[in-house]
């Protein structure tokens, strides 16, 4: 009864070319870090960092998509549900690489599926930070 | 005087038939959760008209409701653990407490007199007063040697002021009886399986089934055997295949049954299984668009309508149960997550949540009937939902 847990498990392969990937993420960070300070300097009211190569439309409709589609498990709030709370105290001491990896890999023998299919890695990078910022609520 | 008392007559006749003109019935009324703004809109499901909005409901995202026996009070119970108590006529929140921090919908025991709620967080059940909301019994949901709390979830009324549910991280189901007073006789049944994720009892009350999430198969509970044991059934229904990935747990209710047959949503596959109401034993599947969320037979069985987690909450399929085909496919917007029949099933009405709208089709000809706005609807619940065990 545990066979597709013991077939996804195997499907961790694909997550080696995510980790030399990883690389290239941090300086996007660092990128989007520093965008934000330049935006927080600069602007007001604009609290989402602009992340390389995503619109503010599509921003916005992640933002909704973590709300209302994560909010099934995780709660709309983030407060949790069937899924544990998503608010960034419970990310302290976590990278958002392995935010983002969990994101589109999921968590075998869980409830968490992977999200691969639905979203990009641009995308899952986007809302790891989000959350670890708490930009999210 | 004589005229006086007459003037009063009169006066008093004016006055009582402009009342009467004003006094109406709640059983076509309903409610739809606006989970974005933590409102209720009450509509009136003769007219395809809003009545009026309920606000200060707090987080109602994945609410749920029951309605007293009269069908003049509904019951929300919210995500923040909030149990609100609403007066349908007036469009007043009655009462109101928080009794939990992480709340997962609720039921109302067939006497009228007793709410249950399911928590996720502290774990457990805690049942109030129908009329006052206070507090009638705490049943924490400790399991195992550590004594650690189980989050809770299919809870339903059964017969004879008994409530039942499972419990997520412990695989164990509990009925709780409140036959003889305020404390409840508990019984557990372990080992049921691995993370029930809802659970569902017929029209009857007689039988209680919780689908798993963490193996192919359902447990069932015969509330009628003496005593009641559980069972699997639909033991390796994925026959060892691998899961696609479920997107959004499927809901189980009491609407699937229709006629002989239980129609019920596979997990990670993309399929609704059709199950013998006598043997439950599968009968056959459905191949459907997506991984289904809700099977929800219509009120007289013939029809099965269906909705689909991500990527396809879009569409909607409706079987055709004596054919055990789909006959008909539409696409009712973004996110058609909830649907919720008319009480002898001629009208269906449809949220549409990322369209802000909820939408009203006939189920025979499927022609949409009217387009009423809500904001970020999801449930539906309509008032005769009273008198049906297990909803």
């Amino acid at each position: 009864m545990y066979d597709h847990m013991a077939v996804r498990t195997t499907k961790s392969g694909q997550k080696a070319p995510r980790h030399k990937s990883r690389r290239v993420s941090y300086v996007e960070i660092a990128a989007a870090i520093a965008l934000t300070c330049i935006a927080l300097a600069a602007a007001i009211g604009d609290t989402i960092a602009s992340a390389p190569g995503l619109t503010q439309e599509r921003q916005r409709q992640l933002t909704e998509f973590v709300r209302q589609d994560c909010g099934s498990c995780h709660g709309m709030t983030l407060k949790g549900g069937l899924g544990r709370p998503l608010s960034a105290d419970m990310f302290e001491g976590r990278g958002a690489d392995i935010i983002a990896e969990i994101i589109l890999d999921g968590i075998p023998g869980t409830a968490m599926p992977p999200w691969r299919a639905l979203l990009t890695e641009a995308e899952a990078d986007w809302i790891a930070e989000a959350l670890k910022r708490g930009d999210i609520r | 005087m004589m005229r006086v008392i007459a003037t009063l007559a009169v006066l008093l006749g004016l006055a009582v038939s402009a009342a009467a003109d004003d006094l109406r019935g709640t059983g076509d009324l309903g409610i739809v959760i606006e989970r974005a703004s933590g409102s209720i809109a009450i509509v009136d499901t003769t007219n395809h008209a809003i009545l009026g909005r309920v606000e200060g409901l707090g987080d109602v995202s994945h609410a749920s409701a029951v309605y007293s026996r009269d069908e003049r009070y509904v019951y929300v119970f919210g995500r923040d653990g909030g149990l609100t108590k609403i007066d349908m006529l007036t469009r007043k929140i009655v009462d109101r407490v928080v009794q939990s921090g992480n709340a997962i919908g609720g039921a109302i025991s067939d006497d009228g007199r007793l709410i249950a709620v399911s928590n996720y967080e502290p774990g457990g059940v805690k049942v109030f007063n129908a009329e006052t909301l206070d507090l009638v019994a705490d049943i924490p949901a400790v399991y195992g040697k550590a004594g650690a709390r189980s989050k809770t979830v299919g809870l339903v009324d059964a017969p004879g002021r008994r409530f039942v549910f499972s419990l997520w991280d412990a695989g164990e189901t509990w009925i709780v009886d409140f036959s003889t007073g305020e404390t409840p006789q508990v019984t557990k049944f372990a080992d049921i399986g691995l993370n029930p994720y809802d659970g569902l009892i017929t029209g009857d009350g007689r039988h209680y089934l919780a689908g798993l999430f963490g193996e192919d198969g359902l447990a069932h509970i015969d509330l009628w055997a003496e005593p009641p044991a559980p069972r699997r059934i639909l033991d390796n229904y994925g026959r060892g295949e691998e899961k696609l990935p479920v997107y959004k747990m499927p809901h189980l209710e009491g609407w699937a049954l229709a006629g002989d047959r239980f129609f019920l949503p596979a997990i990670g596959r993309h399929e609704v299984l059709a199950v013998d109401a006598r043997s439950f034993e599968e009968i056959g599947r459905i191949k459907v668009k997506g991984q289904p969320v809700f099977a929800v037979a219509r009120p007289d069985g013939r029809q099965v309508w269906v909705n689909f987690a991500l990527p396809d909450n879009r569409f909607i399929q409706v079987i055709d149960v004596p054919t055990m085909t789909i006959v008909h496919e539409f696409e009712p917007g973004p996110a058609a997550l909830h649907m919720e029949f008319s009480p002898r099933g001629h009208e269906v009405w449809i949220s549409v949540r990322d369209a802000d709208r909820v939408d009203v089709y006939d189920t025979r000809t499927f022609a949409k009937i009217a387009e009423l706005p809500a904001m970020k609807p999801s449930g539906i619940f309509f008032t005769a939902r009273a008198h049906r065990t297990g909803l």
